[in-house]
Protein backbone atom coordinates (compact mmCIF):
# COMPACT_ATOMS: atom_id res chain seq x y z
CA UNK A 1 0.00 0.00 0.00
CA UNK A 2 1.64 3.50 -0.86
CA UNK A 3 -1.29 5.58 -0.76
CA UNK A 4 -2.77 7.41 0.80
CA UNK A 5 0.82 9.80 1.05
CA UNK A 6 -0.68 11.45 4.04
CA UNK A 7 0.91 14.49 2.45
CA UNK A 8 -1.23 17.04 4.47
CA UNK A 9 0.51 20.22 4.56
CA UNK A 10 0.19 24.15 3.10
CA UNK A 11 1.89 22.87 -0.65
CA UNK A 12 -0.73 19.89 -0.90
CA UNK A 13 -3.54 21.73 0.44
CA UNK A 14 -2.58 24.50 -2.40
CA UNK A 15 -1.74 23.18 -5.12
CA UNK A 16 -4.79 20.45 -4.80
CA UNK A 17 -7.01 23.55 -4.23
CA UNK A 18 -5.99 25.55 -7.23
CA UNK A 19 -6.64 22.42 -9.32
CA UNK A 20 -10.34 22.74 -7.90
CA UNK A 21 -10.68 26.05 -8.31
CA UNK A 22 -9.40 26.36 -11.78
CA UNK A 23 -11.71 23.14 -13.02
CA UNK A 24 -14.80 24.82 -11.78
CA UNK A 25 -13.88 28.28 -12.94
CA UNK A 26 -13.57 26.71 -16.53
CA UNK A 27 -16.73 24.52 -15.96
CA UNK A 28 -18.21 27.99 -16.00
CA UNK A 29 -19.03 27.02 -11.83
CA UNK A 30 -18.41 30.65 -10.93
CA UNK A 31 -21.48 32.40 -12.37
CA UNK A 32 -24.58 32.09 -10.95
CA UNK A 33 -27.33 32.32 -14.08
CA UNK A 34 -25.10 28.42 -15.08
CA UNK A 35 -25.48 26.89 -11.53
CA UNK A 36 -29.36 27.78 -10.40
CA UNK A 37 -30.21 26.95 -14.26
CA UNK A 38 -29.51 23.53 -13.09
CA UNK A 39 -32.26 24.18 -10.27
CA UNK A 40 -34.76 25.65 -13.26
CA UNK A 41 -33.87 22.50 -15.71
CA UNK A 42 -32.13 25.16 -18.27
CA UNK A 43 -28.81 23.93 -17.73
CA UNK A 44 -27.56 20.07 -16.98
CA UNK A 45 -23.59 21.41 -17.03
CA UNK A 46 -23.77 21.18 -13.05
CA UNK A 47 -25.45 17.60 -13.35
CA UNK A 48 -22.93 16.72 -15.66
CA UNK A 49 -19.85 17.92 -14.57
CA UNK A 50 -20.73 16.33 -10.78
CA UNK A 51 -21.57 12.87 -11.93
CA UNK A 52 -18.60 12.51 -14.45
CA UNK A 53 -16.31 13.95 -11.48
CA UNK A 54 -17.61 11.40 -9.28
CA UNK A 55 -17.95 8.20 -12.07
CA UNK A 56 -14.28 9.30 -12.48
CA UNK A 57 -12.74 9.49 -9.40
CA UNK A 58 -14.97 6.41 -8.57
CA UNK A 59 -13.15 3.74 -11.41
CA UNK A 60 -9.83 5.62 -10.27
CA UNK A 61 -10.14 4.51 -6.83
CA UNK A 62 -11.47 1.15 -7.36
CA UNK A 63 -8.56 0.46 -10.12
CA UNK A 64 -6.11 1.86 -7.82
CA UNK A 65 -7.62 -0.46 -4.79
CA UNK A 66 -7.82 -3.78 -7.21
CA UNK A 67 -3.81 -2.76 -7.99
CA UNK A 68 -3.16 -2.49 -4.25
CA UNK A 69 -1.92 1.03 -4.64
CA UNK A 70 -4.97 2.08 -1.75
CA UNK A 71 -7.14 1.30 0.26
CA UNK A 72 -10.41 1.92 0.89
CA UNK A 73 -9.77 1.55 4.97
CA UNK A 74 -7.44 4.58 4.58
CA UNK A 75 -9.94 6.37 2.69
CA UNK A 76 -12.61 8.77 4.24
CA UNK A 77 -15.93 7.84 3.48
CA UNK A 78 -18.65 9.36 5.76
CA UNK A 79 -20.73 7.70 7.64
CA UNK A 80 -24.75 8.47 7.25
CA UNK A 81 -25.88 10.86 10.11
CA UNK A 82 -29.38 10.46 8.35
CA UNK A 83 -31.51 13.73 9.75
CA UNK A 84 -27.73 15.72 9.51
CA UNK A 85 -26.82 14.44 6.07
CA UNK A 86 -30.54 14.75 4.21
CA UNK A 87 -31.39 18.81 6.28
CA UNK A 88 -28.29 19.50 5.69
CA UNK A 89 -28.19 18.64 1.93
CA UNK A 90 -31.49 20.33 1.74
CA UNK A 91 -30.25 23.58 3.40
CA UNK A 92 -26.99 23.60 0.87
CA UNK A 93 -29.62 23.20 -1.92
CA UNK A 94 -31.95 25.78 -1.02
CA UNK A 95 -28.93 28.09 -0.41
CA UNK A 96 -27.83 27.33 -3.84
CA UNK A 97 -31.10 28.22 -5.41
CA UNK A 98 -31.55 31.39 -3.07
CA UNK A 99 -27.90 32.74 -3.21
CA UNK A 100 -26.64 31.74 -6.55
CA UNK A 101 -23.80 29.62 -5.58
CA UNK A 102 -22.81 26.51 -3.02
CA UNK A 103 -19.64 27.33 -0.68
CA UNK A 104 -17.05 26.77 -3.08
CA UNK A 105 -18.55 28.33 -6.09
CA UNK A 106 -18.78 31.19 -4.55
CA UNK A 107 -15.22 31.51 -3.40
CA UNK A 108 -14.43 31.26 -7.43
CA UNK A 109 -17.55 33.34 -8.27
CA UNK A 110 -15.83 36.04 -6.04
CA UNK A 111 -12.55 35.51 -7.46
CA UNK A 112 -13.71 35.79 -10.83
CA UNK A 113 -15.14 39.79 -9.70
CA UNK A 114 -18.73 38.83 -8.55
CA UNK A 115 -19.59 41.23 -5.55
CA UNK A 116 -22.37 39.62 -4.51
CA UNK A 117 -20.59 36.55 -3.78
CA UNK A 118 -18.77 37.47 -0.88
CA UNK A 119 -22.12 38.62 0.30
CA UNK A 120 -22.90 34.54 0.30
CA UNK A 121 -19.43 33.86 1.81
CA UNK A 122 -20.56 36.46 4.96
CA UNK A 123 -23.54 34.92 4.98
CA UNK A 124 -21.93 31.34 5.54
CA UNK A 125 -20.35 32.78 8.65
CA UNK A 126 -23.58 33.99 9.88
CA UNK A 127 -24.98 30.59 9.47
CA UNK A 128 -21.92 28.68 11.15
CA UNK A 129 -22.43 31.07 14.18
CA UNK A 130 -26.07 30.52 14.22
CA UNK A 131 -25.50 26.94 14.24
CA UNK A 132 -23.13 27.20 17.20
CA UNK A 133 -25.94 28.76 18.84
CA UNK A 134 -28.72 25.78 18.14
CA UNK A 135 -26.43 23.29 18.43
CA UNK A 136 -26.91 22.35 22.01
CA UNK A 137 -30.82 22.17 21.13
CA UNK A 138 -30.06 19.92 17.76
CA UNK A 139 -26.28 17.96 18.41
CA UNK A 140 -28.31 15.00 19.66
CA UNK A 141 -30.44 13.66 16.57
CA UNK A 142 -28.96 15.30 14.04
CA UNK A 143 -25.78 13.49 14.48
CA UNK A 144 -27.34 10.25 15.09
CA UNK A 145 -25.81 7.59 13.18
CA UNK A 146 -27.82 5.21 11.03
CA UNK A 147 -26.04 1.83 9.98
CA UNK A 148 -22.36 0.97 9.89
CA UNK A 149 -19.51 3.29 10.05
CA UNK A 150 -18.34 4.61 6.50
CA UNK A 151 -21.04 2.96 4.86
CA UNK A 152 -21.10 2.84 1.16
CA UNK A 153 -24.01 2.19 -1.83
CA UNK A 154 -22.51 -1.45 -2.75
CA UNK A 155 -23.05 -2.61 0.89
CA UNK A 156 -26.49 -0.80 1.62
CA UNK A 157 -27.81 -2.37 -1.93
CA UNK A 158 -25.51 -5.99 -1.68
CA UNK A 159 -24.32 -5.11 -5.23
CA UNK A 160 -20.68 -5.28 -6.62
CA UNK A 161 -19.08 -1.84 -7.09
CA UNK A 162 -18.89 -1.85 -10.41
CA UNK A 163 -22.59 -2.36 -10.46
CA UNK A 164 -22.95 0.70 -8.73
CA UNK A 165 -21.00 2.42 -11.25
CA UNK A 166 -22.06 1.46 -14.29
CA UNK A 167 -25.91 2.42 -13.12
CA UNK A 168 -24.26 6.22 -12.44
CA UNK A 169 -22.71 5.98 -15.89
CA UNK A 170 -26.26 4.58 -17.36
CA UNK A 171 -27.83 7.88 -15.55
CA UNK A 172 -25.32 10.43 -17.10
CA UNK A 173 -25.12 8.79 -20.23
CA UNK A 174 -29.31 9.00 -20.45
CA UNK A 175 -29.58 12.66 -19.18
CA UNK A 176 -26.62 13.26 -21.97
CA UNK A 177 -28.53 12.26 -24.79
CA UNK A 178 -32.16 13.49 -23.49
CA UNK A 179 -30.69 16.81 -23.15
CA UNK A 180 -29.17 16.42 -26.29
CA UNK A 181 -32.53 16.04 -27.56
CA UNK A 182 -33.89 19.07 -25.82
CA UNK A 183 -36.37 16.61 -24.04
CA UNK A 184 -35.29 18.08 -20.96
CA UNK A 185 -34.50 21.93 -21.38
CA UNK A 186 -37.12 23.99 -19.83
CA UNK A 187 -37.93 26.73 -22.70
CA UNK A 188 -34.49 28.43 -22.95
CA UNK A 189 -34.32 31.30 -20.86
CA UNK A 190 -30.75 32.77 -21.98
CA UNK A 191 -30.85 34.58 -25.43
CA UNK A 192 -29.26 32.56 -27.82
CA UNK A 193 -25.78 33.21 -29.22
CA UNK A 194 -26.02 37.10 -31.11
CA UNK A 195 -30.29 36.94 -30.78
CA UNK A 196 -31.32 40.37 -29.60
CA UNK A 197 -27.99 41.14 -28.24
CA UNK A 198 -25.89 44.50 -28.56
CA UNK A 199 -23.35 43.88 -31.12
CA UNK A 200 -20.48 42.77 -29.85
CA UNK A 201 -21.62 42.01 -26.43
CA UNK A 202 -20.26 37.98 -25.14
CA UNK A 203 -22.08 35.33 -25.77
CA UNK A 204 -23.27 33.53 -22.72
CA UNK A 205 -23.19 29.99 -21.72
CA UNK A 206 -20.59 29.13 -24.95
CA UNK A 207 -18.59 26.28 -24.85
CA UNK A 208 -16.11 24.40 -26.98
CA UNK A 209 -17.79 21.37 -28.78
CA UNK A 210 -14.83 18.79 -27.45
CA UNK B 1 -12.32 44.62 -24.70
CA UNK B 2 -11.27 40.77 -25.68
CA UNK B 3 -14.25 37.74 -26.10
CA UNK B 4 -14.13 35.40 -22.96
CA UNK B 5 -12.69 31.98 -24.17
CA UNK B 6 -15.33 29.11 -24.26
CA UNK B 7 -15.94 27.52 -21.18
CA UNK B 8 -14.80 23.71 -20.75
CA UNK B 9 -17.67 21.14 -22.15
CA UNK B 10 -19.18 19.89 -18.78
CA UNK B 11 -17.87 16.12 -19.71
CA UNK B 12 -14.08 17.48 -19.99
CA UNK B 13 -14.45 19.45 -16.68
CA UNK B 14 -15.91 16.61 -14.69
CA UNK B 15 -13.00 14.60 -16.44
CA UNK B 16 -10.59 16.75 -15.03
CA UNK B 17 -12.21 17.51 -11.77
CA UNK B 18 -12.75 13.45 -11.23
CA UNK B 19 -9.13 13.36 -11.58
CA UNK B 20 -8.03 16.26 -9.36
CA UNK B 21 -10.32 14.98 -6.48
CA UNK B 22 -8.25 11.01 -7.02
CA UNK B 23 -5.45 12.65 -7.04
CA UNK B 24 -6.87 14.47 -3.60
CA UNK B 25 -7.44 10.94 -2.42
CA UNK B 26 -4.41 9.70 -2.92
CA UNK B 27 -2.30 12.34 -1.64
CA UNK B 28 -4.38 13.00 1.45
CA UNK B 29 -6.57 10.32 2.24
CA UNK B 30 -9.55 12.12 1.97
CA UNK B 31 -11.48 14.28 -0.62
CA UNK B 32 -11.51 17.99 -1.14
CA UNK B 33 -14.06 20.84 1.01
CA UNK B 34 -14.56 23.80 1.46
CA UNK B 35 -16.96 24.50 5.02
CA UNK B 36 -14.49 22.66 7.05
CA UNK B 37 -12.64 25.79 6.18
CA UNK B 38 -14.77 28.62 6.39
CA UNK B 39 -15.98 26.71 9.60
CA UNK B 40 -12.31 27.47 11.03
CA UNK B 41 -12.00 30.99 9.91
CA UNK B 42 -15.75 31.54 11.04
CA UNK B 43 -14.05 30.62 14.45
CA UNK B 44 -10.88 32.00 14.61
CA UNK B 45 -12.24 35.26 13.52
CA UNK B 46 -15.23 35.69 15.69
CA UNK B 47 -12.87 34.70 18.92
CA UNK B 48 -10.16 37.00 17.89
CA UNK B 49 -12.90 39.67 17.76
CA UNK B 50 -15.04 39.16 20.06
CA UNK B 51 -12.64 37.13 22.87
CA UNK B 52 -15.48 34.94 25.01
CA UNK B 53 -18.16 34.87 22.18
CA UNK B 54 -16.87 30.87 21.60
CA UNK B 55 -17.70 29.50 25.06
CA UNK B 56 -15.23 26.18 25.75
CA UNK B 57 -17.82 24.12 25.89
CA UNK B 58 -19.53 25.82 22.72
CA UNK B 59 -19.49 23.42 18.72
CA UNK B 60 -17.10 26.06 17.19
CA UNK B 61 -15.08 26.06 20.55
CA UNK B 62 -12.78 22.93 19.01
CA UNK B 63 -12.42 24.69 15.79
CA UNK B 64 -11.04 27.63 17.65
CA UNK B 65 -8.64 25.35 19.46
CA UNK B 66 -7.14 24.05 15.93
CA UNK B 67 -6.47 27.20 14.41
CA UNK B 68 -6.13 27.96 11.18
CA UNK B 69 -3.03 26.03 9.59
CA UNK B 70 -5.38 22.65 8.27
CA UNK B 71 -5.22 21.42 5.05
CA UNK B 72 -8.20 22.33 4.38
CA UNK B 73 -8.07 26.04 4.76
CA UNK B 74 -5.03 25.92 2.78
CA UNK B 75 -6.83 24.28 0.46
CA UNK B 76 -9.21 26.80 0.14
CA UNK B 77 -6.80 29.20 -0.83
CA UNK B 78 -5.58 27.40 -3.76
CA UNK B 79 -9.32 27.26 -4.80
CA UNK B 80 -9.21 30.82 -4.86
CA UNK B 81 -6.08 31.63 -6.37
CA UNK B 82 -7.12 28.74 -9.01
CA UNK B 83 -10.22 30.09 -9.39
CA UNK B 84 -8.94 33.66 -10.09
CA UNK B 85 -6.46 32.11 -12.59
CA UNK B 86 -9.12 30.29 -14.89
CA UNK B 87 -10.93 33.74 -14.87
CA UNK B 88 -7.98 35.97 -15.98
CA UNK B 89 -6.99 32.96 -18.43
CA UNK B 90 -10.12 32.85 -20.11
CA UNK B 91 -10.63 36.18 -20.08
CA UNK B 92 -13.76 36.01 -18.06
CA UNK B 93 -13.17 38.18 -15.10
CA UNK B 94 -14.69 41.29 -14.65
CA UNK B 95 -16.14 43.21 -11.51
CA UNK B 96 -19.75 42.84 -11.22
CA UNK B 97 -22.62 42.37 -9.13
CA UNK B 98 -24.30 39.11 -10.34
CA UNK B 99 -27.79 37.59 -9.08
CA UNK B 100 -31.34 37.21 -10.61
CA UNK B 101 -31.34 39.92 -13.63
CA UNK B 102 -35.02 40.93 -12.63
CA UNK B 103 -33.78 41.60 -9.11
CA UNK B 104 -31.99 44.95 -8.13
CA UNK B 105 -29.00 45.39 -6.35
CA UNK B 106 -30.37 45.50 -2.59
CA UNK B 107 -32.48 42.16 -3.12
CA UNK B 108 -29.41 40.62 -5.30
CA UNK B 109 -27.10 41.61 -2.15
CA UNK B 110 -30.27 40.35 0.32
CA UNK B 111 -30.27 37.01 -1.17
CA UNK B 112 -27.06 35.97 -1.61
CA UNK B 113 -26.42 36.58 2.36
CA UNK B 114 -29.59 34.99 3.32
CA UNK B 115 -28.88 31.86 0.78
CA UNK B 116 -24.91 31.96 2.55
CA UNK B 117 -26.74 31.60 5.48
CA UNK B 118 -28.56 29.01 4.48
CA UNK B 119 -25.78 27.18 3.19
CA UNK B 120 -23.64 27.82 6.02
CA UNK B 121 -25.78 26.25 8.65
CA UNK B 122 -26.64 23.28 6.44
CA UNK B 123 -23.09 22.52 5.81
CA UNK B 124 -22.51 22.19 9.21
CA UNK B 125 -25.96 20.00 9.56
CA UNK B 126 -24.69 17.50 6.99
CA UNK B 127 -20.53 18.03 8.10
CA UNK B 128 -19.47 19.06 4.49
CA UNK B 129 -20.84 21.03 1.27
CA UNK B 130 -21.44 20.43 -1.94
CA UNK B 131 -17.85 19.56 -2.32
CA UNK B 132 -17.42 18.00 0.79
CA UNK B 133 -19.60 15.86 1.59
CA UNK B 134 -22.06 15.73 -1.96
CA UNK B 135 -18.80 15.24 -4.33
CA UNK B 136 -15.97 13.69 -1.69
CA UNK B 137 -18.44 11.43 -0.09
CA UNK B 138 -20.03 9.89 -3.15
CA UNK B 139 -16.63 9.11 -4.86
CA UNK B 140 -16.03 6.49 -2.88
CA UNK B 141 -19.55 5.29 -2.89
CA UNK B 142 -20.23 6.19 0.30
CA UNK B 143 -24.07 6.39 1.30
CA UNK B 144 -24.29 10.08 2.86
CA UNK B 145 -22.71 11.63 -0.42
CA UNK B 146 -25.39 10.45 -1.79
CA UNK B 147 -28.23 11.08 0.41
CA UNK B 148 -26.71 14.73 0.85
CA UNK B 149 -27.07 15.23 -3.15
CA UNK B 150 -30.82 13.70 -3.17
CA UNK B 151 -31.44 16.41 -0.44
CA UNK B 152 -29.45 19.01 -2.46
CA UNK B 153 -31.44 18.64 -5.93
CA UNK B 154 -34.89 17.63 -4.84
CA UNK B 155 -34.90 20.96 -2.38
CA UNK B 156 -33.07 22.85 -4.36
CA UNK B 157 -34.89 22.36 -7.77
CA UNK B 158 -38.20 23.17 -5.56
CA UNK B 159 -36.81 26.71 -4.64
CA UNK B 160 -35.35 27.33 -7.66
CA UNK B 161 -38.74 26.71 -9.98
CA UNK B 162 -40.17 29.06 -7.42
CA UNK B 163 -37.32 31.76 -7.83
CA UNK B 164 -37.70 31.01 -11.64
CA UNK B 165 -39.29 33.90 -12.24
CA UNK B 166 -36.46 36.09 -10.80
CA UNK B 167 -34.33 34.71 -13.56
CA UNK B 168 -36.50 35.01 -16.97
CA UNK B 169 -34.58 37.11 -19.21
CA UNK B 170 -36.30 39.34 -21.34
CA UNK B 171 -37.09 36.63 -24.56
CA UNK B 172 -34.82 37.09 -27.82
CA UNK B 173 -37.23 37.72 -30.38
Amino acid sequence: MIAPLDFVGPISGIALGIGFGFVLENAGFGNPEILTGQLRFTNWSVFQTMFTAIIVSSILLNVAAFFGVVSFSNIFIPSVLFWGTLLGGMFVGIGFAVGGYCPGTSIVGFMSGRVDAILFLIGIGAGTLMFNMIYPLIGSWIYTQTGPDALTVPQLLHIPAWAVIALLGAVLLGVGYLVSKGKLTASCEAPRAGVGMPRGAAVPHKRSTI
Amino acid sequence: MSQPRALWNPYVAGIALGVVLFLTFIVTGHGLGVTGATTSITAVTTATVAPGAIAPHDYLAGYVRRGLDQWIVWEVLGVAIGGMAGAMLGRRFAGRIDGPPKANTPTKFGLALAGGLVSGLGARFALGCTSGMGLSGSAPLGAAGFLFLIGFFAAGAAFGLLLKPLWQRRSAI
